[in-house]
C-alpha cells in the first residue's frame, strides 16, 4: 500500500466517525471535553455554530453520530452524544452576549425565506451576520417549522424551541407568520436577491381508495396534520379507542399525544414486521413503556362503519417474504382478516412533498417526481437564484440534514449575491495540535473509562399521561453528564507516526490494548489487511500506512478500534507517535 | 497522566483451548522506560503462554533485581511470583520446584543478575539441569543504576557516557553450553517472530532452557557506539535457521521445499522446524555449536536462533531420586514416617 497522506483532511476527519456521519460534522469530541471540564457555554456554542439548535437537536435528533460511535464497537452502547449536547444546553448561562453581532449596515441583498423551518432559519443564522435583509414568511403564527408542528412538547417543551429559534429572530430577521406563500411569482416580483424554499415535506400520505375512507372521513387523521393541530391547540381530544396506522416516528408521536389527550386504548398497526418499523429504537421503546401495543404484520383492508360512524377497522394478516435480492413482499397468510375496534384512526404513513404553489413556467425545472431539481452541491434550482434545502429538497429527512442543507444553500446565496462562482465550495477549516504536556500528561483525558452508557431517567408514567406538555424524558443529571462524557474516546485526537523517529523497538505494537498496531512487510489492501496482528475486517476503516521504515517494513494502523488512549505515544521513546487534536469547522457563508 | 490501560480489547481478540483470552496472560502495566526490549520480551512471553495454551496459575515466575528483575509484574499476572534477591532467583527457583514440580517454571534474569551477582548461582541451577526456563534480557548495562557497563558489554562498546568497555564479555549462552544447559538459544528483544517459538521450545523442553535475549536499554545504552543498541543488533544478526515450533497434536502447515528445513522433536512429540541456512550443523553437538557461536563472533556479528538443543532426560529431580509426586503434596506421615521407619533404616547401615 501507499504511504497515508495525513495533510489531506479527509483522512482524519474520517477518523472522528461521529462528526463524520454527522449531516452538519458538528465536532462532537471537542464539545464533550467542554462539558468534562464544565465550559457548558463553551460547549453550547460550538453546538450552535455548527447545528444551531443544540437544545432542540439534544432531545429530538435523529442521531447519525451514535451508531457511527467507535464507543460502539468496543462494547456495547455507543456514548449517549446525544443527551450529553442536551446537558450542555441544559446547563449552560446566559450565551447571548456571545451570539454574532449583527452589522447595522447592511449590505443591500435582499433575502426571502419561505417555509419557518430548520433549513430556513439556519439560512437566516448563517447570512444575518453578514448584513443580509432577510424576509421569513410561515403559514404558522410562530417560526420553528416542524420542529414546533410536529414534534410534541412532550419531548421538546415549546421553552427551549422558542429560545432558539428567536436567537435567529432576534438577530433582526424581518418575519412574516401566518403568511402563506400561494404563488412563486408573487414572490419573484417582490425583487429578492436570492429566495429560498424550505417549506419541508407537508403532505402527509393518505389511504384514498381504501373501503369506507369517505364514510369515516370525520374520524380518521392525517398523522402530522393532526399533531400540529394539537400542537396549536386546535385539536384538545381523541376517542378512547384509537389506531395508529404506520411505524415511523410520526406514529410514535401521533400515539403518545393520543395517550395524553384521551385516547385510552392506543394501539399502533403497522403492515411490516415489526423488525421492519422504521422509527428510532429509542422512540419505539418509549411508546412501549407508555403502554401503547404494536400489531404487525397487520395490513389495512377497510374502515369500517356503522351508522355513518367508525367503528373499527379490518385487517389483513401477512407474512414477509425476502427475496434473493433482498426485497420485502408481504404476503397473505391465509388465516381470517382481523378486525380492531376504533374510534379514531391516525395515519402516519409517510410524508410527500407538495409544490402547488410553484408555478411551472418560471424557469423552475422539475423532475419525473413533479420535485424541482436541485443541485446536490449548491441546492440552486435551474432559476439561479432560487434554492431549495431541507425536506423541501429531496423528501423528508431530518432536523439535523436540514440544518446542513441551510449551512450550504447560505454559502451558495452569498457567493451568489456576489456574483461569485456557487460550485466553488470553500475547504473546512482544520487545525491539527499537539497533546502533549509531559511524559505522561495529555491536553484531554486520555485514560478510558469503562462504564456503561448511562440510562437517563424519566418521569413517573402516570404524571406524564396526565399533561401533553410534561417532558418525559428529565435529561442527565450533572453527575451522571459527567461521568457519561468521559465514555468518549476522544477519536478526534490523533495519532500521528513520524516514520524517521521510529526505532522499530515495538514498544507500541505491544502496549496497544486493541491491538491496532502491526509493523509488517507491506503488501496489497486485503492481503495486508489480513496479516496484520488483528485482521482489520472492518472495510470502512482505514489503514494508515507509513513509508518504509529502516528494516524494510511498515507500521500499519487500521483505525478501526483505536482506543485514542496515547498509549502507543506514551511508550515511545523517541516520539515518533504523537497524540494531535484535529479540529474541522465545516466552511460557512461569508468565511 | 495515565499509567493505565484500558480494560477493552479488540472485539475479535480469539480465545486460547481453554477459553482464556490473551489480557488474561497480561500483567500490569509496565513502569519501565518507553521503548525498553524487556517490555517486547514480555509481550512474546505473554504470546508464547497464551498460544501454549498453559494455564496462568499452573506457571510460577521468578526472579532477582534489576530491570529485567521488574518484568514479571507485567506479563502472567495470574500466575505465582517471587521477586528474589539479588542474583538468587536460581535458588528460589530451585526450593519451588523441590516443593512443586509440577508447575511451569520461568526465571527472568538480566546480565547483572546473572553475569555478575548471580553468576555462581547460575553456574550450579544449569549443573543441576533444574527444570525450568532461564531467560537473560541482556542489555550490556546497568540500566537501574544509570547505565554502567555490565559483564557481557563487548570490548570496545559504549553506551551513553561515551567510554569504551575495557574488559572481556562474558557470553552467557557459551557458559551455559559448558555447563551442560540441554537447550540454548540467543534472540533480540526486536525480533519476536525468532523469540516466541524458542520461548514455546523451551515451554515444552524437559530440564534446564536458556534463552539469553539481547534487548537494548533505551535510556543508557541504544547509542551508535554500543554493540547491544537496535541499531547495530540489527545490522549484526546472523541466525541459525528460523525456527516454526508446532506443538503434538498440530498438523504440519508449513512445508518447506524438500532438503531445506529439518525437525527436531522434543520429548513430548512436539516438533522444531528449522529451516536450514549457512550455520546448518548438528544442534546436538555441543562442539559445533561452540564453534559456530566463535566464527560468527570473528565476523563481528551475534549468532541468534536455536543454538543447541540436546534433551537429558534426567532434571534434578531425576537425578536426586525424589518421588514422583510434588514434595509439598506429600502428608505428615509419609514426610516424616516415624521411629521405627527411621529404626529399620539406621539398622541397615549397621
Amino acid at each position: 500500500m501507499k504511504e497515508t497522506n495525513i495533510k489531506n483532511v479527509s483522512y482524519f476527519h474520517k477518523v472522528v466517525d461521529c462528526q463524520y456521519a454527522c449531516p452538519a460534522h458538528t465536532p462532537v469530541p471537542e464539545y464533550i471535553r467542554m462539558i468534562a471540564a464544565r465550559r457548558f457555554d463553551d460547549a453550547y456554542m460550538i453546538n450552535w455554530e455548527s447545528n444551531v439548535f443544540p437544545g432542540v437537536l439534544g432531545r429530538t435528533c435523529d442521531r447519525p453520530c451514535e451508531p457511527a460511535c467507535r464507543r460502539g464497537r468496543v462494547e456495547e452502547q455507543p456514548v449517549a452524544i446525544c443527551r450529553l449536547k442536551r446537558v450542555a444546553a441544559d446547563h449552560k448561562s446566559d450565551i447571548t452576549d456571545r451570539l454574532p453581532d449583527i452589522p447595522t449596515e447592511k449590505n443591500g441583498k435582499r433575502i426571502a425565506l419561505i417555509g419557518g423551518g430548520p433549513a430556513s432559519l439556519t439560512v437566516a443564522r448563517d447570512l444575518m451576520p453578514l448584513g443580509y435583509h432577510v424576509d421569513l414568511y410561515d403559514d404558522q403564527y410562530k417560526a420553528g417549522g416542524f420542529m414546533r408542528s410536529q414534534i410534541p412538547s412532550f419531548r421538546l417543551p415549546e421553552t427551549v424551541l422558542d429560545e432558539e429559534v428567536n436567537y435567529i429572530l432576534d438577530m433582526g430577521v424581518n418575519t412574516h407568520l401566518k403568511q402563506k406563500v400561494s404563488s412563486m411569482r408573487s414572490m419573484l416580483e417582490k425583487d429578492y436577491d436570492a429566495i429560498f424554499v424550505g417549506t419541508g415535506a407537508p403532505r402527509g400520505r393518505d389511504l384514498p381508495k381504501l373501503e369506507g375512507r369517505q364514510e369515516a372521513n370525520d374520524n380518521i387523521h392525517i398523522g402530522i396534520d393532526w399533531l400540529a393541530n394539537v400542537a396549536f391547540e386546535h385539536t384538545e381530544s381523541i376517542g378512547e379507542k384509537v389506531l395508529v396506522l404506520g411505524g415511523g416516528n410520526t406514529a410514535m408521536d401521533c400515539c403518545r399525544t393520543a395517550r395524553r389527550i384521551g385516547g385510552k386504548d392506543v394501539r399502533i398497526v403497522v403492515r411490516s414486521p415489526k423488525a421492519d418499523m422504521k422509527a428510532s429504537p429509542w422512540e419505539i421503546e418509549d411508546a412501549e413503556h407508555e403502554g401503547i401495543p404494536m400489531f404487525e404484520n397487520h395490513t389495512p383492508k377497510a374502515f369500517v362503519c356503522e351508522n355513518g360512524k367508525l367503528v373499527g377497522m379490518l385487517f389483513e394478516l401477512v407474512k414477509a417474504k425476502y427475496a434473493e435480492n433482498g426485497r420485502r413482499s408481504l404476503v397473505p397468510t391465509g388465516e381470517p382478516d382481523v378486525l380492531i375496534e376504533c374510534d379514531d384512526v391516525l395515519m402516519a404513513l409517510g410524508q410527500m412533498n407538495s409544490f402547488p404553489w410553484i408555478e411551472r413556467d418560471l424557469g423552475i425545472e422539475f423532475n419525473d417526481w413533479d420535485m424541482p431539481e436541485v443541485d446536490k452541491t449548491t441546492f440552486q434550482t435551474s432559476l439561479k437564484n432560487i434554492f431549495v434545502g431541507g425536506d423541501a429538497a429531496w423528501g423528508p429527512e431530518n432536523v439535523i440534514t436540514a440544518v446542513a442543507h441551510g449551512h450550504q444553500a447560505a454559502i451558495s446565496i452569498d457567493k451568489y449575491c456576489h456574483e461569485k462562482d456557487t460550485r466553488d465550495r470553500p475547504p473546512p477549516g482544520t487545525t491539527l495540535i499537539s497533546q502533549k504536556m509531559g511524559f505522561h500528561d495529555w491536553l484531554y483525558s486520555a485514560p478510558v473509562s469503562d462504564d456503561l452508557r448511562f440510562v437517563v431517567s424519566h418521569v413517573d408514567t402516570e404524571l406524564a399521561l396526565s399533561d401533553r406538555k410534561i417532558e418525559v424524558e428529565k435529561g442527565f443529571s450533572l453527575e451522571q453528564g459527567l461521568k457519561e462524557v468521559q465514555r468518549c474516546l476522544n477519536c478526534d485526537v490523533q495519532t500521528v507516526f513520524e516514520k524517521d523517529k521510529c526505532i522499530e523497538c515495538d514498544a507500541c505494537e505491544d502496549i496497544c490494548p486493541t491491538d491496532c498496531i502491526t509493523f509488517i512487510d507491506n503488501d496489497e489492501e486485503d492481503i495486508l489487511r489480513q496479516s496484520l496482528k488483528m485482521p482489520a475486517d472492518n472495510l470502512e476503516q482505514s489503514l494508515y500506512v507509513s513509508a518504509e521504515l529502516k528494516t524494510k517494513r511498515v507500521m500499519v494502523k487500521d483505525e478501526n478500534v483505536c482506543l485514542h488512549c496515547g498509549l502507543c505515544s506514551e511508550r515511545c521513546p523517541t516520539g515518533a507517535w504523537d497524540m494531535r487534536k484535529f479540529l474541522l469547522h465545516e466552511a460557512k457563508a461569508g468565511r | 497522566m495515565s499509567y493505565i490501560i484500558s480494560d477493552f480489547r479488540h472485539p475479535n481478540a480469539k480465545v486460547n483451548d481453554l477459553g482464556l483470552s490473551k489480557r488474561d496472560y497480561e500483567g500490569a502495566l509496565s513502569t519501565l522506560c518507553a521503548g525498553c526490549g524487556h517490555d517486547s520480551i514480555s509481550a512474546a512471553i505473554v504470546q508464547s503462554f497464551f498460544e501454549m495454551n498453559i494455564e496462568p496459575h499452573k506457571v510460577v515466575k521468578t526472579s532477582g533485581i534489576g530491570c529485567s528483575s521488574k518484568t514479571p509484574t507485567y506479563f502472567l499476572g495470574r500466575a505465582h511470583g517471587f521477586n528474589s534477591v539479588h542474583g538468587r532467583m536460581p535458588s528460589v527457583s530451585t526450593g519451588a520446584n523441590m516443593a512443586n514440580k509440577d508447575l511451569q517454571y520461568i526465571g527472568i534474569s538480566g546480565d547483572g543478575d546473572t553475569a555478575s551477582i548471580g553468576m555462581g548461582q547460575f553456574a550450579h541451577v544449569v549443573r543441576r539441569n533444574l527444570n525450568m526456563i532461564y531467560l537473560v534480557m541482556n542489555n550490556g548495562c546497568y540500566g537501574l543504576t544509570k547505565g554502567q557497563d555490565s559483564a557481557t558489554a563487548d570490548v570496545g562498546s559504549a553506551g551513553k557516557k561515551g567510554v569504551a568497555n575495557q574488559f572481556a564479555a562474558i557470553d552467557l549462552c557459551q557458559l551455559a553450553l559448558q555447563l551442560g544447559a540441554g537447550y540454548v538459544a540467543r534472540s533480540f528483544s526486536g525480533d519476536k517472530k525468532q523469540l516466541v517459538p524458542l520461548i514455546k521450545g523451551a515451554i515444552e523442553h524437559q530440564g534446564f532452557a536458556f534463552i539469553d535475549v539481547i534487548s537494548p536499554c533505551v535510556t543508557f545504552n541504544n547509542t551508535p557506539s554500543s554493540t547491544k543498541g537496535y541499531e547495530y543488533v540489527r545490522d549484526h544478526l546472523d541466525a541459525t535457521g528460523t525456527i516454526d515450533f508446532v506443538p503434538e497434536r498440530q498438523e504440519l502447515k508449513i512445508i518447506h521445499p524438500e532438503g531445506t528445513s529439518k525437525e527436531v522433536k522434543l520429548h513430548d512429540g512436539s516438533k522444531l522446524i528449522l529451516k536450514k541456512n549457512s550455520h546448518d550443523y548438528d544442534l546436538s553437538s555441543k562442539r559445533e555449536a561452540m564453534n559456530t557461536i566463535e566464527t560468527v563472533r570473528e565476523e563481528h556479528k551475534i549468532l541468534t536462533g536455536l543454538i543447541y538443543l540436546h534433551e537429558d532426560p534426567k532434571d534434578t529431580h531425576a537425578k536426586i531420586n525424589s518421588v514422583d509426586k510434588p514434595l509439598n503434596s506429600l502428608s505428615q506421615a509419609e514426610v516424616c514416617p516415624g521411629s521405627a521407619v527411621l529404626d529399620d533404616l539406621n539398622a541397615g547401615f549397621r
